[in-house]
C-alpha cells in the first residue's frame, strides 16, 4: 500500500491551529489595528527595532514558524473547503494549496537569512 | 462489483447552497472560512518581511499601507473570525488531544486562559 502524505500534513494543520488559536487575536490586533491607530509607540514595530530584535536567531525562528505553520494551517482548510463547496476532487488541488504554504515557508526563510545574517 | 462506481445518469444531489439550510453547517463553513483569514495575514507578514529586507524607507512603505481604512478595516474582521476560530479550537480540543485525566470543559477553559495570558503577555511587552 502507498503510504499516505496525510499525517504529515495534519500535523503542520494542528500545529498551525493551535499556535494561531493562541496568537493570531493579539497578533492581528497589535500590527493591524493598534500599531495603525498609533495605540503603541511610535517606534514599537519600526524598521530599526525589529532589525534589532531579528537578530537573535531564536526570534527569527519564531517569526519563521509563525508564517509557516500559519500557511499550513490556512492551506489545509481552504483545500478541504473545496470539497464542501462541491469542486470535483482534482489531484492539483493538494499541490497548489501545500505548494503556495511551502512557497511562503522558503520565502520567509530566505528573507529571514537575508536579514539576520 | 463496487457499489459506488458512478451510474451514468444517476440523480446527484446539488450542495449549492447546504451550509445555508442550517445553523450548525454555517457556524461550521464560518469557522474553516477564518482560514481565508489567517492565510492572508500570513501572506501581509511576508510581504512586511520582504518589504522589511530592502530597508526603512520600504518598510514605512508597507506600515502607511496597512494604516488605511480598508486594511485596518480587514485586520478587524479577521481579529473577528480568528477569535471564534480559537473558541471553537478549544472548544474541541479535549476530543483532539491525547486522552487527559481531566473534565473536558476544564481543556477548553485552559485553551482560553492560556490565550488571555500570552495576549496580555504580548500586548505588556510591546508598550
Amino acid at each position: 500500500m502507498k503510504r499516505s502524505h496525510e499525517p504529515v500534513f495534519w500535523a503542520l494543520f494542528g500545529a498551525g491551529g493551535m499556535l494561531s488559536a493562541l496568537l493570531a487575536p493579539v497578533l492581528i490586533f497589535t500590527t493591524g489595528i493598534a500599531a495603525p491607530l498609533g495605540w503603541l509607540g511610535a517606534d514599537t514595530l519600526s524598521a530599526s527595532r525589529l532589525q534589532a530584535w531579528l537578530v537573535h536567531p531564536l526570534a527569527r525562528l519564531a517569526l519563521l514558524a509563525l508564517i509557516s505553520l500559519f500557511m499550513f494551517h490556512g492551506c489545509h482548510r481552504l483545500l478541504h473547503s473545496l470539497h464542501d463547496l462541491g469542486l470535483p476532487r482534482s489531484r492539483l488541488a493538494p499541490w497548489l494549496f501545500y505548494g503556495a504554504a511551502l512557497l511562503a515557508t522558503l520565502a520567509a526563510a530566505a528573507l529571514l537569512v537575508s536579514i539576520g545574517g | 462489483m463496487s457499489l459506488d462506481r458512478p451510474v451514468p445518469k444517476a440523480y446527484v444531489r446539488p450542495m449549492r447552497g447546504w451550509w445555508r439550510r442550517n445553523p450548525y453547517f454555517l457556524r461550521y463553513m464560518l469557522r474553516e472560512a477564518s482560514a481565508l483569514f489567517l492565510t492572508g495575514y500570513a501572506l501581509t507578514l511576508l510581504f512586511g518581511l520582504w518589504r522589511l529586507s530592502q530597508g526603512p524607507a520600504a518598510f514605512e512603505a508597507w506600515r502607511t499601507a496597512l494604516a488605511t481604512p480598508l486594511a485596518i478595516g480587514l485586520h478587524g474582521l479577521a481579529l473577528v473570525f480568528m477569535l471564534y476560530h480559537s473558541w471553537t479550537w478549544f472548544q474541541v480540543m479535549p476530543k483532539t488531544l491525547p486522552p487527559l485525566p481531566l473534565p473536558a470543559p476544564f481543556v477548553t477553559a485552559a485553551g482560553v486562559v492560556a490565550t488571555l495570558l500570552l495576549s496580555l503577555l504580548v500586548w505588556a511587552w510591546l508598550q
